[in-house]
């Protein structure tokens, strides 16, 4: 057990959230995770059927607002666009997945189960691609072209080489990139482009094929 | 699974059995099938991996892409019920949370505990590893040595099934022969691991984990394990013929509705409950051990968590398998006029001398598995091989600066791909996104590999459990205060490790991702974490040094007996559960025959 999963340092946004969250109410209890009558949403439970197929909205309603979800898709599909081997992120559910993962009713424990400050760092992020946008070229992110949106991406792709002043929307923009790409590799069309051929039941397991040892210099 | 209600309890059982798990799983195994009517209470739900079992299962058709949630805290996927690193209701505290000093506790509220969900690793103590006071002038010795647990370490592997191979190596003790299953073949990451540590004089062998490569012997392994029981023979056999060999696919960490790995509820459980003796109580948390007149334990009582009522059930024998620290937090709150301390613990010891496993890992990207032709590494889910410690000579010869050693288990592959998989690859990527990103991905994935050390933690005074004296559980029960401490020996060990490892992906071509840590005690992860807690209840010769015998039985209350890792006077590299399943079957064993002889 205890194998943590590799993610986005969390301390980092941690700490960026407390500034933002100061600054911005995105955790308003009385319109977060409300559904159509008003009870709060409430999470699959402790003994969930674990058996069948469940899809984003189904448990809790996604929350996304309608400029929100434009932009999810513009950054869902700039940083997995269509290619000759596989569709875009959002052309296959992955908005619909960030959206889930976005207005998830669970609270966070420190480091633990971060919905909820990832909602604040992603709709916070949305916010500012749209200032950006406005500010370099009098549009929105999502009504950017290819090439306009990746002058603002290229600014803030990587934390560590971020543009002065920039490292907050970078943090935004790993955890963003993080979801996006778990979202599209575990769907059917992603994990066909990786190539990956397992889950399936065998006979017998045979190690690894001679090309693959050729390929690795043992043989 | 034939449960029974509060309602049709019948008022009184040969043996109660508090824990489904590993420890109360064999010994409910062992006493039910030589006769025993026995009772186990459960703290947590009723769960059938035949029916409950994600196989197939991928994160797309799960809430969340499958990720943790405070409902399920290893994931969607994962078998752990109700549990977790916290649990509603179910509070425990530490006196420190730094780091070094927390301490973290991985429970589950299910039947089958945390069988279900484990790594199945499955390696014996060696016979070093029992006298390792006499060896090297710490700790403590085990009132038994390894002669006396080998029949039961083979009897074990051959009931729940272990592949691995027979080396000969040092402290690493061979099976008898046909007791271990053949291993699978080594994915081509362990082919490289093998040859980058071999340079290193570092062995590389087979692994030993609980799943079937092949099917059980059904026709010939009842008769070895159960000599003279036609009753235990019939049953074994058809509890054996129900398991299916591993079809190389579906997560180890989800149970298997095939049966082919071993989880107390796919393989102690069922012949068990065949048997007609054994009722099982989910939802009923153990309150206290209860004292008869004579100063022998006379039942448990219980809080019926989907009611709050309180019960008591008598019974002969009260077996504690709750895992270690439940279990000692069971005792040190059965307090009574003979015992204001807690029972059995007229040494003072009870909580004390607890112990984890030491643990430090890196992860490395390795580029000649980089574009690696696809092929299927699913394998048996978990490792195919690791390193047994391979130093004891230089140890011994006070060369390394600390006195136990480590195993390493490892692993890499084109596994399924999970919500994490492509997370955070800036270090490798610069950043990159678009089409370049979905190349990366392409030229990435499969090409990691994970390195852990596991090693030994040597008992000490600063680590220890006691009730907390405020905080209690929803129905009272006050609740454990942890307290931690690691020595040199434990820190040191960690820095070896990552140094060990850093040379090993270095020999490989690979890339760290993050650097070594030369500082061990910034190395080591916070104990309780590798979820190996022993201890507690360490057994001794020694009435005054130890709480429980060398039949897992309290020195102060002759039919109360340990079955969990809580006996556990020193806690090797190996990883405790077959070690808990040896020693549950040989103290139920002696239950057995001590009750036929009247002595219970």
């Amino acid at each position: 057990m205890n194998a943590t999963p590799a993610r986005i340092d969390r301390r980092t946004v941690l700490k960026w959230l407390v500034t933002a969250t100061v600054a911005l109410p995105l955790l308003d209890r009385a319109s977060f995770g409300a559904d159509a009558g008003g009870r709060r949403a409430k999470g699959y439970g402790p003994d969930p059927d674990v058996l069948r197929t469940y899809r984003p909205g189904e448990l809790w309603p996604l929350t996304f607002t309608d400029a929100q979800r434009r932009t999810a898709v513009a950054l869902c599909d700039t940083i997995i666009p269509a290619d000759a081997e596989s569709p875009s992120a959002s052309s296959v559910g992955v908005v619909d997945f960030i959206d889930e993962w976005i207005s998830a009713p669970y609270e966070p424990q420190g480091e633990n189960f971060s919905y909820q400050l990832d909602r604040a760092v992603i709709l916070e992020g949305f916010e500012w691609l749209d200032g950006e946008g406005t500010k370099r070229f009098g549009k929105t992110f999502a009504d950017l072209d290819e090439v306009q949106r990746s002058t603002i991406c290229d600014d803030i792709c990587y934390v560590k080489t971020a543009r002065t002043g920039f490292e907050q929307p970078a943090t935004f923009f790993a955890l963003y990139r993080d979801l996006t790409a778990g979202g599209f590799y575990t769907t059917p069309e992603g994990t066909k482009d990786l190539k990956y051929v397992g889950n399936i039941p065998m006979a017998s397991f045979d190690g690894p094929p001679l090309e693959v040892l050729k390929h690795v210099g043992l043989a | 699974m034939p449960l029974v209600s509060p309602t049709t309890l019948k008022d009184s059982y040969d043996v109660i059995v508090v824990g489904s798990g590993a420890g109360g799983g064999q010994a409910a195994y062992t006493l039910t099938l030589e006769g025993a009517k026995v009772l186990m209470l459960e703290a947590g739900v009723n769960y059938d991996p035949v029916t409950q079992t994600p196989m197939f299962q991928t994160p797309h058709q799960a809430p969340l892409r499958g990720s943790d949630t405070p409902e399920m805290q290893g994931g969607f996927f994962d078998a752990t019920r109700g549990g977790g690193w916290k649990i509603k209701d179910e509070p425990y505290t530490t006196v420190s949370d730094k780091d070094g000093e927390n301490f973290e506790w991985w429970r589950s509220r299910m039947l089958g505990g945390r069988t279900n969900h484990w790594g199945r690793y499955s390696f014996r103590n060696g016979p070093y590893d029992f006298k390792p006071y006499t060896r090297d002038g710490l700790g403590f010795d085990w009132p038994i040595s390894y002669s006396d647990l080998a029949p039961y370490y083979d009897k074990v592997e051959m009931l729940i099934g272990v592949y691995g191979t027979n080396e000969g190596l040092e402290n690493t003790p061979d099976s008898s022969p046909d007791c271990l299953l053949p291993p699978p073949k080594p994915r081509v990451s362990d082919l490289l691991i093998q040859k980058a540590a071999k340079a290193f004089g570092i062995p590389v062998v087979a692994g030993h984990r609980a799943v079937l490569t092949q099917r059980l012997d059904f026709a010939n392994l009842p008769a070895r394990l159960h000599p003279g029981n036609a009753f235990a023979q019939r049953i074994v056999r058809e509890a054996m013929e129900a398991r299916a060999a591993c079809f190389w696919a579906t997560d180890c960490g989800r149970g298997c509705s095939i049966k082919a790995n071993y989880q107390s509820t796919t393989v102690h459980l069922p012949p068990a409950l065949a048997s007609g003796n054994l009722d099982i109580l989910p939802n009923a948390m153990a309150r206290e051990i209860t004292l008869g007149r004579d100063g022998t334990a006379n039942g448990v009582s219980f809080v019926d968590k989907t009611t709050g009522q309180d019960r008591q059930i008598k019974a002969r024998v009260v077996v504690v398998a709750a895992s270690a620290m439940e279990s000692v937090r069971l005792l040190l709150n059965s307090r009574s006029g003979q015992f204001p301390q807690g029972l059995g613990n007229s040494s003072g010891l009870l909580g004390k001398y607890i112990m984890d496993t030491v643990g430090s890992g890196v992860r490395a990207q390795i580029p000649r598995l980089e574009n690696v032709p696809p092929h299927n590494e699913d394998g048996a889910s978990g490792g195919h091989m690791y390193a047994p410690w391979w130093l004891y000579k230089e140890q011994l010869a006070g060369k390394l600066g600390f006195a136990r050693g480590y195993h390493i288990e490892f692993g890499g592959g084109r596994r399924m791909p999970e919500l994490y998989s492509m997370a955070a690859k800036e270090w490798l990527t610069g950043g990159s996104y678009g089409k370049k990103f979905k190349e990366d991905a392409r030229r990435y994935y499969g090409s990691f590999v994970g390195f852990n050390g596991r090693g030994e933690m040597i008992p000490n005074e600063g680590s220890y459990c006691e009730l907390d004296p405020v905080v209690k559980d929803k129905w009272g029960i006050p609740a454990l205060r942890f307290h931690w401490k690691f020595s040199e020996h434990e820190t040191r060990q960690a820095a070896h490790m990552q140094k060990t490892f850093g040379e090993i992906v270095s020999a490989m071509g690979g890339r760290l991702r993050h650097p070594v840590k030369a500082d061990g005690a910034d190395a080591i992860q916070n104990g309780g974490s590798v979820i190996h807690e022993v201890g507690g209840a360490i057994m001794g010769a020694d009435p005054a040094k130890s709480v429980t015998n060398k039949w897992s039985q309290t020195h102060d209350v002759k039919n109360v007996f340990l079955t969990d890792g809580a006996p556990f006077a020193s806690n090797a590299d190996k990883n405790p559960t077959l070690t808990i399943m040896a020693l549950s079957w040989r103290a139920a064993d002696r239950i057995a025959s001590e009750m036929k002889k009247g002595n219970l």
